[in-house]
């Protein structure tokens, strides 16, 4: 009981916490998300040797373990001359790893639209930034929502990892007030919980878009 | 008053995929105000030519003019330089395209599906676009259906979506690549008799179809394509009574 109690006392610990892990999470979204699409597009329409270039890039990226990542944005680029806060290196390294993930995503929703669709949009005229913004994106957005929406999540549990660079999202809360007020227990299971809202908040978002897309395509 | 120009002009058409030749040295005529039917057996190349008059497929050698107009090349002959993808864009908005699947726009309704060349690729507005193409799906027996989504509907219906997508977009020609073959036969003549209803107000079109019978009553021009080649062109009467080769014959005998 008294863990419980200790952790409502640091209740603004918690919500600062809270607050970084969301404006990271919220950050890394309206970067990654564009490049994402912008990535997807480079791998569907650019010239050979730059797509592949490209494509070995992207299945680098996802290869290395997220906190190697993170260690390399925070630790390593010092020694190229460029240091970054916590929370910014937090959001790079995030940003990067998220990237990547979705460049994939989006490719492979961009394959999963019927080619006769996109045949009649070049069929009625339409230029290449009409096709993508008029018949191939909205597609994707109802398509990909799920998997999306799964990708965000895991951004969450990623950005827990931060805090080995110091970042002081809600694990590094929940680690920080764990120590101060030697309870083990509480302020980890608040942590959770609060994790789980956050998780729940984003299927609920997904869950909208699912309904949409049974309207539309039955 | 009939114009000399033929809506659309094909010279010596060529395509080949990879050293196999599907069409070779078509040339073609489609007069204004006049439905032409492409016939042949399957195989014959008649979708793969209906495909480069708005250059879907690109041909390996020849011209496609619109009203004159090279469409695909900036000028005539093989030398020619391709058109940039913007001015091939444009010059598409004159020929519109009705595709044996439908290929309508899943996430768009059916009123947006009609409205959307229009409105974003001609830059009308949006309001009177909409009134037109409410006006035009109820030409086609569809007013009701202007918001449903198109997984509602039926193949006939969704192909009638088609059509008025493409009247839509006031094409100079319209082409329709086996609109039929994809239907349910009950289905089959609701898509006929508006197709037929178009070429009795005088549209330009020019329809690949298996429909013997249709092609018999609605066209104005007979073409009939095998291996690859123009083997005739003829008023439906004489391709039907008075067939010149004996392949043109068998095909006849055979549907």
């Amino acid at each position: 009981m008294s863990g419980i109690l200790v952790s409502w006392q640091y209740r603004d610990v918690f919500l600062w916490g809270v607050a970084n892990t969301l404006s990271l999470v919220l950050g890394c979204l309206v970067l990654s998300v564009p490049l994402g699409i912008l990535g997807a597009i480079m791998l569907t329409e650019a010239p050979a040797p730059l797509r592949r270039l490209f494509a070995e890039l992207v299945d680098l990226l996802r290869c290395v373990p997220f906190l190697l990542l993170a260690y390399v944005v925070y630790y390593g680029l010092p020694e190229l001359g460029l240091r970054l806060d916590p929370w910014w290196a937090g959001l790079v390294s995030l940003t990067l790893y998220n990237t990547a993930y979705l460049v994939e995503i989006f490719r492979a929703a961009f394959l999963g639209i019927a080619r006769d669709n996109i045949e009649a949009a070049q069929a009625f005229g339409l230029s290449r930034s009409l096709l993508y913004r008029r018949i191939i994106l909205p597609q994707v957005a109802i398509t990909a929502a799920p998997v999306i929406g799964n990708q965000v999540i895991t951004t969450i549990r990623d950005s827990a990892l931060l805090m080995i660079i110091t970042v002081q999202e809600l694990t590094f809360a929940a680690n920080f007030v764990s120590a101060n007020a030697f309870a083990p227990f509480a302020p980890f299971a608040a942590a959770v919980g609060l994790y789980l809202l956050m998780s729940l908040a984003i299927e609920a978002g997904v869950r909208r878009m699912e309904r949409m897309r049974r309207v539309r395509y039955g | 008053m009939a114009e000399l120009e033929p809506a659309i002009s094909a010279r010596g058409v060529c395509k080949d995929f990879g050293g196999f030749e599907v069409l070779r040295d078509i040339d073609l005529d489609v007069a204004t105000g006049t439905t032409t039917c492409i016939l042949g057996p399957s195989g014959s190349g008649k979708s793969t030519f209906l495909r480069c008059l708005n250059w879907l497929e690109e041909p390996s050698a020849g011209d496609i003019l619109i009203q004159g107009k090279p469409i695909g090349r900036t000028g005539l002959g093989r030398d020619a330089k391709r058109m940039a993808r913007n001015e091939l864009a444009a010059a598409r908005t004159s020929i519109a395209m009705v595709f044996q699947h439908f290929a309508l726009w899943p996430h768009l309704t059916v009123l947006g599906n009609v409205a959307e060349a229009p409105v974003h690729v001609l830059g009308r507005p949006r309001h009177e676009v909409e009134a037109e193409g409410r006006a035009i799906l109820a030409r086609v027996g569809l007013a009701e259906k202007a918001d449903a989504y198109p997984h509602t509907l039926s193949g006939g219906q969704k192909q009638r979506v088609a059509i008025s997508r493409a009247l839509a977009m006031k094409p100079k020609v319209i082409l329709f690549d086996e609109p039929t073959s994809a239907l349910d036969p009950e289905m089959v003549g609701e898509v006929l008799a508006v197709i037929r209803g178009l070429a009795q107000d005088g549209l330009t079109m020019v329809v690949v179809t298996h429909e013997m019978a249709f092609a018999r009553k609605v066209a104005d021009t007979i073409v009939f394509m095998d291996a690859g080649r123009v083997r005739e062109v003829a008023t439906p009467h004489d391709f039907f009574a008075n067939p010149q080769s004996e392949r043109t014959k068998r095909f006849i005998a055979r549907s």
